[in-house]
């Protein structure tokens, strides 16, 4: 995938130099290995900072939240279905946006890589499917597929579902992949198990909102855990208001999360985050025929009544 | 919520109409027995001492 690198650049320079958008939003080196940073170019001579590698697993639908100005905004296929919803939900115009599809093979999971090697990580080179890992006394060679990031070992749409422009041939999907494996494991459980199971899963919850700021889909101007009056959840970390907040966390995103993993990268305790939402997705797929952000044309299930809507769940 | 491990029967949706009050008194009616048979949620309890 680095080779998209001129191709990205010599785009966003056109872009900038033509006057199409005022701004281009893409990815540059972070200051340590594997954590590039969301990079937003307004100075066609600033292009040359802009990198695409691995490490790009940052949602940058993110940063097209009620923007006023022309944006020209890279988007993996997460990051497109996440500017279709954005769209819908009425955050951003679709004449705003110039949408730079990036097909993506996948990003890889720096806390996996970290875990399997002694050392502080100094340089990671990528070439092809190999990622070159190395610090002070060693070197090590990964297969890319062994270190992808949980969800994109599992996506099915890895190119972009609404683009204006390409920044390379679109990829081949991954086929026959089985999605849910962990959430029907859950859902044969009994209910003191599952419980049990979220308990262990947050124990180590700081409730930083780490999450909840990487997430595209958390933009209320004020956040339900940050409003005081009323109160709707405690702000300690007892469990339970850890738990609470983690709950409606997951419910705010029914029917909109594209299972991206932005919730999960951003975690710096490493909870798999994805168990919430992913199977309220699961739901959505197998109640509604629903998978979030796919198309412009087409309205949620939850804003929308249809005749034959399940309601199962209505006593 | 059950996913989560919350008891089935401790979160329950309704759709009653304003002009369907039998409707409305059998829900009550089973709803409170049905969370009284479950008795108190005991997972909800805060563990930690509440400071200030």
């Amino acid at each position: 995938m680095t080779g998209y690198i001129e191709k990205i650049r010599e785009i966003a320079a056109r872009l900038l130099t033509d006057g199409t958008v005022e701004m281009v939003i893409g990815f540059r080196k972070g200051t340590v290995p594997m954590m590039n940073e969301p990079f937003f170019v307004k100075n066609p001579l600033e292009v040359a900072t802009l990198v695409w590698d691995s490490n790009c697993g940052i949602n940058l639908a993110n940063y097209l939240t009620d923007r006023k100005e022309k944006i020209a905004v890279l988007a993996k296929g997460c990051d497109s279905r996440n500017i279709v919803t954005h769209i819908i939900e009425n955050k951003i115009k679709r004449e705003q946006l110039y949408i730079i599809g990036v097909p993506c093979k996948g990003m890889i999971d720096r806390q996996r890589i970290a875990g399997r090697v002694d050392g502080e990580i100094l340089k990671v080179v990528e070439a092809e499917e190999r990622v070159v890992v190395s610090g002070r006394g060693f070197e090590k060679t990964f297969d890319k597929a062994d270190v992808l990031q949980a969800n994109c070992r599992l996506c099915i749409h890895r190119n972009p579902v609404l683009y204006d422009e390409l920044a390379a041939e679109l990829v081949s999907e991954q086929q026959d992949v089985d999605r849910y494996v962990e959430e029907r494991r859950i859902e044969a459980m009994d209910v003191q198990q599952r419980w049990a199971y979220f308990d262990e899963l947050l124990a180590s919850c700081i409730r930083c909102y780490a999450c909840r700021n990487a997430c595209p889909l958390c933009y209320c101007p004020t956040c339900f855990v940050d409003e005081s009056r009323p109160q709707w959840v405690g702000k300690s970390i007892d469990p339970i208001d850890t738990r609470t907040f983690h709950f409606l966390r997951a419910y705010h995103c029914a029917g909109r999360c594209t299972d991206c993993g932005a919730c999960e990268r951003a975690c710096p305790v490493g909870i798999n985050m994805r168990v919430f939402t992913k199977k309220l997705e699961k739901d959505c797929l197998e109640l509604y025929g629903w998978e979030a952000g796919m198309s412009l044309d087409q309205r949620p299930p939850l804003d929308t009544y249809k005749v034959d809507d399940p309601e199962i769940f209505i006593k | 919520m059950a996913h989560m491990g919350v008891e089935p029967d401790r979160i329950q949706l309704s759709w009653v109409s304003s002009a369907e009050s039998n409707k409305f008194v059998e829900v009550v009616k089973d709803v409170t027995a049905s969370i009284k048979a479950l008795g108190p949620n005991r997972n909800f309890v805060k563990t930690l001492a509440k400071v200030a």
